[in-house]
């Protein structure tokens, strides 16, 4: 195994137990750096030590503690003489077995419970878990989140701060928190995930590495957490999606539909898994990434678009609307059951969604109606709909979407019946 | 760790409140002072006057300047505060939770720094 794949298979699992060890972000990371350093150093001449992690973990604290030394004896800074006297004590109850056994994983675990402390904004949950769990450089989270540079590291450094300062704890949360904080967590995975999946602008490669991260925090919640079923069904959900990736675009990034998709270029082994992991989780009362999952499986299982099972996706939704009641979700709901009982009955649950009035605004409800109008071939309506859709829409992959299809709807005008 | 609890809640509603509700949520707050006083997280705390009685006071080029009420008009007023000594802040959010006006109002969970809080 050479350095660079430790470093990116283990950097994460080093830096929660640094972490854990020496109680500051900072001061783990710079320590990790140097551990790393001396590795490139040493190793060639030395031969990789038998258990490269605990080296590498106990190189990086030992460096810690004397950098911890140093600035104690040149500043005499009441609060560092402190934070000494708590590492050592930690490490006078660390052996080597606490470095390789089973509390890494709880390290990893404790540090997305921090990171994605509902103390901290969102974005800066975001950002500091693909920082330190992910490994991933602040110039390349800016640019996947199309930010600048200072801006993103800033975001950073102040949630560390507001870690240290406000003291938010590094642990696993106590059961009787456990749900809420759990969901907090599940939403940072899943928008590193839907940042890489959903965005059309941006470079190809970070969206992807967006998305393997995403599914890497996924496994790892399963992993630590085995009882968790929503955990299971979020992770089911990715893979789901990201078993399409590759036809969802054309190379010139035109956006595919489903049901035009290639579906012999899906990635099987990612439906495997995702279709056997949403049956899990469906079994006890699913919570809304199962349910998705679930449909997000239907999707995939249907060897043609033809094939698939709407009635069962309607009934999903069904269970979903319980679970989410947002008028998206209606919409989706509502496309589902046009697939399933007709484009007509398609357009008078949008009447009733549009009566509402909580989806003004929101192009996909004339692009739904549009589609509808286009399957009815009433073709003048459904260019009138595409148009209402594209004054609303702001996605640029989406609107020549649009744009494409009310071409298709113009030239076809006249020809069907307009009412 | 010592935290302020800031306890901001809306005196228009207080207002509008029974003199029977007030006194319960007078004995709830009683209740909520012995309970954390016994636990030993409690290190002060008072129930403030009305924002109408407050004074702001500015000092700009050496002139002290006086001025009726709080800075700026909001919602919610401070209406009191706790000052609590815990292990973390999920601690401290814990026991804002069970303040009283939590119900009603808001409670804003501030770390007092350390130099300070050994002072």
């Amino acid at each position: 195994m050479d350095i660079e794949q430790i470093y990116h298979e283990e950097s994460g699992r080093i830096l929660a137990t640094l972490i854990r060890l020496l109680g500051d972000f900072d001061l783990a990371e710079e320590a990790m750096q140097e551990a790393f350093a001396l590795a490139v150093e040493q190793w060639p001449k030395q031969g990789v030590p038998g258990n490269p992690r605990a080296w590498l973990v106990s190189t990086a604290r030992n460096r810690a503690v004397d950098t911890l030394r140093r600035r104690i004896s040149f500043e005499k800074k009441q609060d560092e003489l402190q934070r000494l006297i708590e590492a050592r004590s930690a490490l006078a109850s660390q052996d080597e077995a606490m470095i390789d056994g089973d509390p890494m994983s709880d390290d990893r675990l404790r540090l997305i419970f921090t990171c994605c402390h509902p103390a901290l904004r969102v974005e800066a949950q975001v950002a500091l878990t693909l920082r330190t769990l992910c490994g991933l450089t602040t110039e390349a989270i800016a640019k996947a989140f199309i930010a600048p540079v200072p801006t993103m590291a800033q975001r950073i450094v102040r949630a560390k701060q507001k870690i240290r300062d406000a003291r938010i704890p590094y642990r696993v949360p106590p059961m009787e928190d456990l749900q809420e904080r759990l969901t907090a967590v599940m939403l940072v995975v899943y928008l590193v995930f839907n940042e890489g999946y959903s965005a059309a602008s941006g470079e190809a490669l970070i969206r992807r590495d967006l998305c393997a991260e995403g599914i890497r925090l996924g496994r790892l919640l399963c992993e630590l957490l085995p009882k968790e079923m929503e955990a299971r069904g979020l992770l089911a959900l990715m893979l789901l999606h990201d078993s399409r990736r590759d036809t969802r675009v054309t190379e010139n990034g035109e956006i595919v539909l489903l049901e035009e998709q290639d579906r012999s270029r899906w990635n099987q082994e990612f439906i495997r898994e995702g279709t056997a992991l949403a049956e899990a989780a469906l079994r006890t009362s699913p919570g809304p990434y199962s349910v998705q999952a679930a449909i997000a499986a239907v999707h995939a299982n249907a060897a043609r678009a033809e094939d698939t099972d709407w009635r069962q996706i309607a009934a999903l939704y069904d269970i979903l609307r319980r679970l989410q009641p947002t008028p998206v979700v209606e919409l989706n709901r509502a496309v589902a059951v046009a697939m399933a009982e007709g484009p007509l009955t398609g357009l008078r649950l949008l009447d009733e969604l549009e009566a509402k009035e909580e989806l003004n605004g929101y192009y996909l409800l004339p692009a739904a109606r549009a589609d509808f109008l286009r399957r009815l071939n009433r073709w003048t309506d459904s260019a009138t709909a595409y148009r209402q859709a594209l004054a609303l829409v702001s996605n640029e992959a989406e609107r020549r979407f649009l744009e494409r299809r009310l071409a298709e709807a113009e030239g076809k005008s006249g020809v069907g019946p307009s009412l | 760790m010592q935290y302020m609890l800031l306890i901001y809640h809306s005196e228009s509603n207080w207002d509008k409140l029974s003199d029977a509700e007030r006194g319960k949520i007078y004995a709830d707050y009683i209740e909520f002072s012995k309970n954390i006083t016994a636990s030993g997280h409690y290190k002060g705390g008072n129930r403030l006057d009305f924002s109408s009685t407050a004074t702001t006071v500015r000092v700009r080029d050496g002139k002290r300047q006086s001025t009726d009420g709080p800075f700026a008009e909001t919602k919610e007023q401070l209406g009191g505060y706790y000052i609590v000594e815990t292990k973390d802040l999920d601690e401290a959010i814990a026991l804002a939770a069970r303040i009283p006006g939590a119900r009603y109002g808001s409670i804003e969970v501030r770390p007092i720094p350390l130099m300070t809080a050994a002072a």
